[in-house]
C-alpha cells in the first residue's frame, strides 16, 4: 500500500540523511527555493476520504487532482472559500496547503490556513502524526495542521487535510473602474470598511476590476451604490481566472515576478516595473528588474515583506530573511519534525 | 519593578489562586503585575536565569484552569496592559495590549462602524490576551471565524526574554505561520504584550429568529438542515428546557418554555439579503419540525434573545452550588447521538446537566450540576465530564472546541492523542521555551501521566501506530 511505501522511503532517506523532494503535479515546483533531493511522488494517496455537506467539511488525500476535489466541491454547491490557484491541471491538494498560496478572495474569505481543520502528515522519522480533526473549532495541542499552510513540505508529507467549506455565492458581478492607482487604494480601503459584498478586486493599467458574491439582492443594492460598468459574466469570470491562475497578460513575460505583501492602506510603492494590485491593495504584483534588496527594502518600509515569486534564479533566495529571534524558532521546529533535514531542505530558507 | 506591583503576602496573592475553574486552586508564591514590556522582560530574563516557572494571566475568566498558578513560581498578570495603542479605521486595525477587555475593543472602534467579531459568552470581562492564549470563539463564529481568524498580529516575549513579532499588518508573513500555532498555545510559547485585530465593518442589518421544538433530537436535525440548505447563520445556538429555565429565571430573556429546546438562527448583512434569508431560514426550520417561530420584533428584542444565552452560564450557577462547563465539539450529524449519551449519563451519575450549544459549530457546553462541598459529587462529576468528552472524541469529534486543555482536561488528552503526537508537542514546546518554564504541566500531558492515566487513545479512522511505544 502507497503509505507504507512513503513510510518506508522517509525511513530509508533519514537513515542515509539523504535529501527528499515531495512533489504532487509539480505546478509549484517554481514557487519558493530551488526543489532538490530524491523524488518523492505523492500523487498514487489519493481520493476524498470523506465529505459530508452538511457539516461543511471535506477530508481529502495528498495526491487528490485539486480541481477534482473543486468539481465534487462545485456539485453540491460549495467550494473552497480561499480560490486556490492551481498553475496548472495537475496541481494537487498536497501541493495547496504545503505552497499555502491563496486566490482573489484571500482578503474576504481567508487564506488557505483559516480552512485547514486538521491534518495527517508523516513527519521526518516516518511517523503518522494526525492533528487537529474535522470539526470548525479544536484547540486540543498546538495548531498544527494550520503552520503546514505554506511550510514547503519542509515539517512533514502532507498525507491527508480536512477543509471547513461554504456555500458558493448565490451570485457574482464584476464592477469596473477607470482610476489610477491611489485612487483605487483609496477607494478599495473605504469600501473595505463598509458592509458591501466585495469578494476580489484587481487593479492594473489605469483600471480597476471588483468582484461581488453573494445573495442577488446584496449584489444589487452594493452595486448602485458603487457605480462603475459592468461587465458580461463569462467576461468578468475569464479575467478573474486570468488573475486567479496568472494567465493573464500582465504575468507574462521574462521580466522577474515579485509578490509583495502590504497592509492593505500602504501607498503605491515607488519601485521600477510594472505593478498589479489585489486583495484589496494588501497583495502588488511587481515585475520587476530591480535590485532584490531594494525591494525588499521598500516592502518592509511599507509594512510587509516581498517574495520573489517567479524568476529564472534566485540568489537572494525566494523569501525575506527571518529577523534573528524568529529563524531559531524556525530552525528548532524543524529539528522537531524532520531532525535529519531531509524533507525538501533549502524550499524554504537555504539553512533548513 | 515598582513595590506596588509586587505581590507576595498571602491576603494578597490569594485572589490569584484560581481562574474560572475554581475546582482548581494554588497559591502563587509571587504575583507581578508589571506595567511596561521592559519589566515583562526583565521578569522572563529573571526566572529563566533562575529556573523559575512563570503563569501568565489575563483577565483570569478561563474555564480550563489555564492560569491556574505555579506554588513555586511567578503568576505574570498582564492586568495593567490595558491601553488601546492605536486604530486605524481606514486599514481597519486596532493595535489593543493585551488585558484590554474582549467587548472593550468594539465599544472604542464602534464610532467607525467597526467591530471586533468573536464575541465569547465572557465578552465583558475576559481579555484579548486570554482569547490569543486559548482561540477563543463566541456565538457568531460559524461566519466570522475564530480568534485565529480575526487576530493579524501578535507580539510577545520569549522565556528568554526576546521580543518578538508573530505575523504583520499585511496578511502574511515570510516562513512558518507562528501567528497560528502561537494562538491557541494556551501562554506555553510565549508572553503576549500587545494585539493587532482586525475589524469588520458592522452589519448594515442582523435579525434573529427563536424555533420551538418539541424534541431536542429535531432541533439538532434542525441545525444540519439550515447548513444543508446552504445558509451560513450568523450565529445558530442551542439550549435545551432546563438551561431555557434557568435562564428565563436570570434573565428574563423571553424564551418559550414549553419547547424541549429552542434555537437562535441569526442573520446579517444588507436589509434585503437579511429579509430573504430570515424567510428561507423560517422555512427551513418549519420543514424540520419548529413547533414555534419567532422573529425578534427589534434590536432590543434581538440583544434580548441574545443576553439570554452569554448568560446561561451565571443563569445556571443560580441555581446550583456548583457548575461543571464541557465544552466538546462533535460532527453536527451526531448531536442527537450525543445528547442522548449525556442524559444517560445524567442518570448514571444521578447530576443535572443542562446544555447549551454553539450548534452551528457543533461545540457543546454541558453544565454539569453539583455541589462541591460533597465531595462524592465532585468525584462524579469528573466521571460524568470524562466520559462525555471521551464521547466526543469516539464520534470524530475533540475535548476542546475553545476553552483549552489547561489542566482540567489534560488526561483526556491522553485519549485525543497517541505518544507521537504528544511527543511532536512537546518538541515544539522546548523550540520556543527549552526549559519547559512557561505555564508548565499545562495543555500537554506527560506520557508518563498518560501510562498512570491508563486510557489509550481513541481516535477514530486512524490507523493503531504499529510499532510505536504504547503508553
Amino acid at each position: 500500500m502507497i503509505l507504507d511505501e512513503l513510510q518506508q522511503r522517509i525511513r530509508d532517506a533519514a537513515g542515509r540523511g539523504a535529501a527528499l523532494c515531495i512533489r504532487g503535479g509539480g505546478t509549484k515546483d517554481f514557487y519558493g527555493n530551488a526543489p532538490r533531493g530524491e523524488l518523492l511522488d505523492t500523487r498514487g494517496h489519493a481520493g476524498i476520504v470523506d465529505y459530508e455537506p452538511s457539516e461543511l467539511v471535506v477530508t481529502a488525500r495528498c495526491g487528490t487532482p485539486l480541481a477534482e476535489l473543486e468539481k465534487t466541491l462545485a456539485e453540491r454547491g460549495q467550494c473552497l472559500p480561499f480560490e486556490p490557484p492551481h498553475f496548472g491541471p495537475a496541481a494537487t491538494v498536497g501541493g495547496c496547503v504545503a505552497a499555502g498560496l491563496s486566490g482573489p478572495r484571500r482578503a474576504s474569505a481567508g487564506a488557505v490556513r483559516d480552512f485547514v481543520l486538521g491534518a495527517k502528515i508523516l513527519d521526518g522519522r516516518g511517523q503518522l502524526l494526525v492533528f487537529g480533526g474535522q470539526v470548525m473549532k479544536n484547540v486540543a495541542g498546538y495548531d498544527v495542521s494550520r503552520l503546514l499552510a505554506g511550510s514547503l513540505g519542509t515539517l512533514g508529507l502532507i498525507l491527508e487535510v480536512s477543509f471547513k467549506l461554504l456555500p458558493r455565492p448565490p451570485a457574482e458581478s464584476t464592477l469596473r473602474f477607470e482610476l489610477p492607482l491611489a485612487k483605487a487604494l483609496e477607494n478599495l480601503n473605504r469600501w473595505a470598511a463598509r458592509p458591501l459584498p466585495v469578494s476580489a478586486s484587481a487593479w492594473r493599467d489605469g483600471e480597476l476590476s471588483l468582484r461581488l458574491s453573494g445573495a442577488e439582492s446584496a449584489i444589487r443594492d452594493a452595486a448602485k451604490k458603487l457605480g462603475g460598468s459592468g461587465v458580461a459574466p463569462g467576461q468578468a469570470a475569464q479575467f478573474w481566472t486570468g488573475i486567479r491562475e496568472q494567465s493573464d497578460a500582465f504575468f507574462a513575460g521574462d521580466a522577474p515576478l515579485w509578490r509583495l505583501s502590504l497592509p492593505s492602506n500602504a501607498a503605491r510603492v515607488d519601485l521600477p516595473g510594472e505593478q498589479l494590485v489585489e486583495w484589496g491593495g494588501a497583495l502588488r504584483w511587481l515585475r520587476s528588474r530591480g535590485e532584490a534588496g531594494a525591494i525588499r527594502a521598500a516592502a518592509a518600509r511599507a509594512g510587509g515583506h516581498a517574495t520573489l515569486f517567479r524568476a529564472g534564479e534566485k540568489p537572494q533566495g525566494a523569501f525575506a530573511p527571518l529577523p534573528p529571534v524568529l529563524a531559531r524558532l524556525h530552525r528548532g521546529l524543524k529539528q522537531a519534525f524532520d531532525p535529519a533535514g531531509i524533507l525538501n531542505p533549502g524550499r524554504l530558507y537555504a539553512e533548513f | 519593578m515598582p513595590e506596588r506591583s509586587v505581590l507576595w503576602q498571602e491576603e494578597d496573592t490569594r485572589p490569584y489562586e484560581c481562574d474560572g475553574l475554581t475546582a482548581y486552586r494554588r497559591v502563587p508564591m509571587v504575583v507581578a503585575l508589571p506595567e511596561t514590556e521592559e519589566q515583562v522582560k526583565q521578569i522572563l530574563e529573571t526566572c529563566q536565569a533562575l529556573g523559575v516557572p512563570v503563569v501568565p494571566r489575563g483577565a483570569g475568566t478561563g474555564l480550563s484552569g489555564g492560569a491556574l498558578p505555579p506554588g513555586d513560581g511567578v503568576l505574570l498578570s498582564l492586568a495593567k496592559f490595558m491601553r488601546v495603542r492605536r486604530i486605524d479605521p481606514v486599514a481597519r486595525v486596532a493595535v489593543v495590549q493585551p488585558g484590554v477587555r474582549n467587548a472593550a475593543i468594539s465599544d472604542v472602534v464602534a464610532p467607525f462602524g467597526l467591530y471586533y467579531a468573536p464575541d465569547p459568552s465572557s465578552q465583558i470581562a475576559c481579555s484579548i490576551g486570554g482569547n490569543v492564549a486559548e482561540n477563543s470563539g463566541g456565538v457568531h463564529c460559524l461566519k466570522y471565524g475564530l480568534t485565529v481568524h480575526n487576530v493579524l498580529r501578535v507580539r510577545g516575549f520569549t522565556i528568554e526574554g526576546e521580543a518578538v513579532d508573530f505575523g504583520s499588518e499585511a496578511l502574511d508573513t515570510p516562513g512558518y505561520d507562528l501567528l497560528a500555532l502561537a494562538i491557541g498555545s494556551e501562554g506555553l510559547l510565549a508572553v503576549t504584550t500587545e494585539v493587532t485585530v482586525k475589524l469588520l465593518p458592522k452589519p448594515e442589518s442582523a435579525r434573529v429568529i427563536m424555533a420551538s421544538f418539541d424534541d431536542v433530537e429535531k432541533a439538532g436535525n434542525a441545525v444540519a438542515a439550515v447548513i444543508a440548505a446552504g445558509i451560513v447563520p450568523a450565529g445558530l445556538e442551542m439550549m435545551d428546557k432546563p438551561a431555557t429555565l434557568a435562564v428565563e429565571q436570570f434573565v428574563h430573556a423571553g424564551y418559550d418554555l414549553d419547547a424541549a429546546a429552542i434555537l437562535l438562527c441569526e442573520s446579517d448583512g444588507s436589509v434585503a439579503e437579511v429579509e430573504h434569508e430570515i424567510a428561507r431560514m423560517e422555512e427551513v426550520l418549519t420543514a424540520a419540525g419548529a413547533t414555534r417561530l419567532t422573529v425578534a420584533r427589534d434590536e432590543a428584542e434581538r440583544l434580548r434573545f441574545w443576553s439570554g444565552r452569554k448568560a446561561a452560564f451565571p443563569a445556571v450557577g443560580r441555581i446550583s452550588p456548583d457548575y461543571y462547563c464541557m465544552d466538546g465539539t462533535i460532527p453536527k450529524k451526531r448531536l442527537g447521538e450525543v445528547l442522548k449519551f449525556i442524559g444517560a449519563m445524567e442518570k448514571k451519575y444521578g447530576l443535572r446537566c443542562p446544555n447549551v450549544f454553539h450548534a452551528g459549530d457543533g461545540n457543546l457546553h454541558p453544565l454539569i450540576l453539583f455541589d462541591a462541598n460533597d465531595p462524592d459529587q465532585l468525584h462524579r462529576t469528573e466521571a460524568f465530564a470524562g466520559e462525555v468528552l471521551e464521547k466526543c472524541v469516539q464520534v470524530g469529534g475533540t475535548i476542546t472546541g475553545e476553552h483549552g486543555v489547561g489542566v482540567e482536561k489534560i488526561d483526556q488528552m491522553c485519549v485525543q492523542f497517541g505518544a507521537a503526537e504528544l511527543e511532536a508537542f512537546h518538541a515544539i514546546k522546548r523550540a520556543f521555551d527549552p526549559r519547559g518554564l512557561l505555564n508548565p504541566g499545562k495543555a500537554v500531558p506527560l506520557l508518563a501521566r498518560c501510562a498512570e492515566f491508563g486510557r489509550r487513545h481513541v481516535k477514530p479512522g486512524v490507523q493503531s501506530h504499529a510499532g510505536l511505544p504504547r503508553f
